[in-house]
């Protein structure tokens, strides 16, 4: 097969602890060697990356690609595509497709589209219940051997801890990842904005930090009863930081992600009922964002996810309160992760393993780094290019951003998966 | 989150009504003044002056209000204006029609101006947003979030009582959490420059944080109804017992119900007003709103000429084309 090298970037690889300008070696798709020049070594093709970085190719713990059952908003081609062009090469789906992954069937189906598209590797999170109605246990065995990683209930309560415990003991049984957003259905009150003084100024229903704290506790709590694996999905809050540091010291194996736009916008930087900044958990205050900093600068938080979530223009066409929440944040998630390294929130090689060692740890992939013998999902990025979000650079079915007409620095040149060149500019 | 003002256009002239927010003491000022204008104008036999005739006006209130309708209907047209009332709960959408669709159709229509009232906060600044370029938008209540014609008749009402807003203390009375008038209100007479704004209420009442509105907060009528001049009482809706937020109509009006003798904490020339519609024995007892410090119904008929000097603000010829 092909034999690939890359050469003349700075490989930074935090697992193999390298941070130099070396040739890269791949061979039948998968990594021969960084550095030393392996024996009879003639590349088939020879990839430039001088000025450029190359790492491991990133891991998105949190997305939706709309299908199957929403493709007016994407496709689980288009947003392939939009992935891949930002330097992704595997990606965590959740559940709620329509219908949504409780069975075999869909999680088969959405392989299948998947391979089709043949673009990132696509691994969907199996619905912890049935319909993810927080009622019955959901097929979960089946799920895992269709290919499912993970168990969760995306954005749907369970609102009765009996279930959650008994859910959790069975995926436990079946050694299953769950990924859990914490939230409290009755405290979240169907809100829409952070209970700050910019819902109180706008009258927006909202969300109190306890929502996320006290489901956060109970699963906490049940994580140590079930013995069950546990993941947390988007912490916004300081006091959730707080609490997972705690768990973590006490020796809980538990891990938490938080989405990028968490770490770039608060409350103030809404512009009043622009419904591009409708997300949830919502924006909440300098404070929490500064833990939020603070959580992953100290390891508490181990893994950015683009928490991606595209929608249709109409989704968004309406008073803020009623429309649909959530941001397209694929092709936005590197330049956002080199800002945070430009402001000094985080190292270059902290912010790489973020989106790459941590989150393969975690769903226990063999990926996430350029060990010899993996496979050669690589990501190569000019942390200097600068670029205006708009029509002609962004390849998302969906255009809901924040950051839509900003110019952001930092550009993905190359993606490889598995040794195939899935995108370059 | 502050305000880009959508509401000026490029000369600083009202183009919308959307909020009190980012409004000057000036411009507020001016639409007092203007309000005051017109007072003459309802007491004539002829109740009429020409400044928006050919022009059309549709209210289009998609919550019920009976009072608020009228009022802009009756401003409407004694501005010789004609105006078109339509109830859009029960029509289009419920049929699925989008809020932009009815906007969109009723632009077809040659429309000048909506009042538009809407049970979710932000749908008027949404309207404003994306109507035609040549059309306003007069925010008759959206949500929690604003009813700024309101605040302005109370306020007016509170000139013509008080002469000078830098002497006083106001105090506002119960639902401030579900509370549009009461936002208006507090960012109205803040900007007016009162000595105090205080709010009283249970915490179940309150919004979260507050005092960033620019408030004291006092959980007791008893201690807070000290040294104030303006008495404003908020309509409690009876959902709120449904909805665990309070106990009983009887306790909150215990606690929180305006009395003669809790009136008489205030100070002695204190008025009393309410936005209405009256929940009596609820938050206020009959001998309080019908009583000589009691100032409801004045703030009903000024609401006519306040509505009358906002919509013909509004609509004012805008500046010349740059």
């Amino acid at each position: 097969m092909n034999k690939i090298l890359v050469e003349n970037g700075r490989v930074i690889d935090p697992v193999n602890a390298l941070n130099s300008i070396a040739p890269v070696y791949i061979a039948d798709g998968r990594i021969l060697s960084v550095n030393a020049k392996p024996a009879d070594f003639t590349p088939d093709s020879v990839i430039d990356a001088s000025n450029q970085i190359v790492c491991p190719g990133f891991i998105d713990l949190s997305t939706r690609l709309r299908e199957p059952g929403q493709s007016r908003k994407a496709t689980i081609k288009s947003e392939t595509r939009a992935a891949a062009s930002a330097g992704i090469t595997a990606m965590c789906l959740h559940p709620d497709t329509k219908p949504v992954i409780d069975t075999a069937a869909v999680a088969e189906l959405i392989k299948e589209l998947a391979e089709k598209a043949d673009y990132p590797q696509i691994y969907p999170i199996a619905a912890l219940t049935q319909k993810l109605e927080g009622t019955e246990l959901s097929v979960m065995l089946s799920l895992k051997q269709a290919g499912c990683i993970a168990v969760g209930n995306a954005n749907q309560p369970i609102k009765n801890l009996l279930i959650l415990r008994r859910a959790m003991e069975y995926a436990a049984s079946h050694d299953l990842l769950l990924i859990f957003r914490p939230n409290d259905y009755w405290l979240g009150n169907k809100g829409c904005a952070h209970e700050g003084a910019v819902a109180t100024r706008y009258g927006l229903p909202s969300i109190p930090e306890a929502a996320e704290t006290i489901a956060l506790d109970q699963c906490l709590e049940l994580a140590e009863l079930t013995g069950c694996r546990v993941h947390f999905g988007q912490l916004s809050s300081k006091r959730a930081v707080i609490k997972l540091h705690q768990a973590i010291k006490y020796g809980m194996n538990v891990s938490a992600d938080v989405a990028i736009h968490q770490l770039h916008l608060t409350e103030d930087d809404m512009i009043p009922f622009d419904s591009a900044y409708h997300v949830l958990p919502p924006f909440r205050s300098e404070i929490d964002k500064q833990y939020l900093h603070q959580g992953l600068a100290n390891g508490t938080l181990t893994c950015i996810c683009s928490d991606h979530q595209p929608h249709d223009i109409d989704a968004k066409l309406g008073a803020f309160p009623e429309t649909e929440p959530g941001i397209s944040a694929l092709e936005t998630l590197l330049p956002l992760m080199l800002k945070l390294v430009k402001q000094h929130t985080l190292t270059l090689d902290q912010g790489i393993a973020a989106l790459t060692a941590n989150p393969a740890r975690i769903l226990r992939l063999k990926s996430g780094a350029l060990t010899s013998g993996f496979p050669a999902d690589i990501c190569i990025f000019d942390p200097d290019h600068a670029w205006q979000v708009n029509a002609a650079n962004w390849k998302s079915q969906g255009i809901n951003t924040p950051y839509w007409g900003r110019t952001l620095t930092g550009r993905v040149t190359h993606t490889l998966q598995a040794g195939r060149v899935i995108y370059s500019l | 989150m502050t305000t880009a003002n959508i509401q000026l256009n490029a000369d600083g002239k009202l183009k919308h009504f959307i909020t009190i927010e980012g409004l000057s003491k000036a411009l507020l000022t001016d639409i007092l003044d203007t309000a005051e204008s017109f007072v003459g104008v309802t007491d004539q036999q002829i109740k009429k002056v020409p400044l928006l005739r050919g022009k059309t006006i549709v209210n289009l209130f998609f919550e019920n209000s009976t009072r608020t309708r009228t009022t802009f209907e009756l401003a409407a047209n004694r501005l010789s204006a004609d105006v078109l009332s339509m109830s859009i709960s029960t029509s289009s959408t419920a049929k699925g029609e989008s809020l932009l669709d009815t906007i969109r159709n009723l632009e077809a229509m040659f429309v000048d101006m909506f009042v538009v009232r809407h049970g979710i906060s932000g749908a008027a600044h949404f309207i404003a947003q994306h109507t035609a370029p040549h059309i306003s938008v007069i925010n008759a209540g959206d949500g929690q979030h604003a009813h700024p014609t309101q605040a302005m008749l109370d306020m007016f009402t509170i000139r013509q009582f008080k002469k000078d807003f830098a002497d006083l203390r106001v105090a506002i009375i119960g639902d401030i959490l579900h509370s549009r008038v009461a936002r208006s209100q507090i960012q109205a007479l803040n900007t007016l420059g009162v000595v105090e704004v205080r709010v009283i209420a249970p915490k179940t009442l309150l919004p979260a944080h507050v005092e960033t509105l620019g408030v004291n907060v006092s959980h007791n009528l008893t201690e807070g109804l000290q040294d104030i001049d303006v008495v404003i009482m908020l309509r409690l809706q009876k959902e709120r017992m449904t909805s665990a937020l309070l106990p009983s109509e009887s306790e909150y009006f215990k606690c929180f119900g305006l009395t003669e003798s809790k009136l008489k904490l205030a100070k002695p020339d204190a008025i009393v007003m309410h936005p209405g519609p009256i929940n009596r024995g609820v938050e206020i007892e009959s001998r309080v709103a019908d009583g000589p410090q009691s100032v409801i119904l004045k703030q009903v008929s000024n609401g006519i000429a306040v509505r009358m000097a906002i919509m013909s603000m509004a609509m004012q010829p805008q500046g010349s084309p740059q």
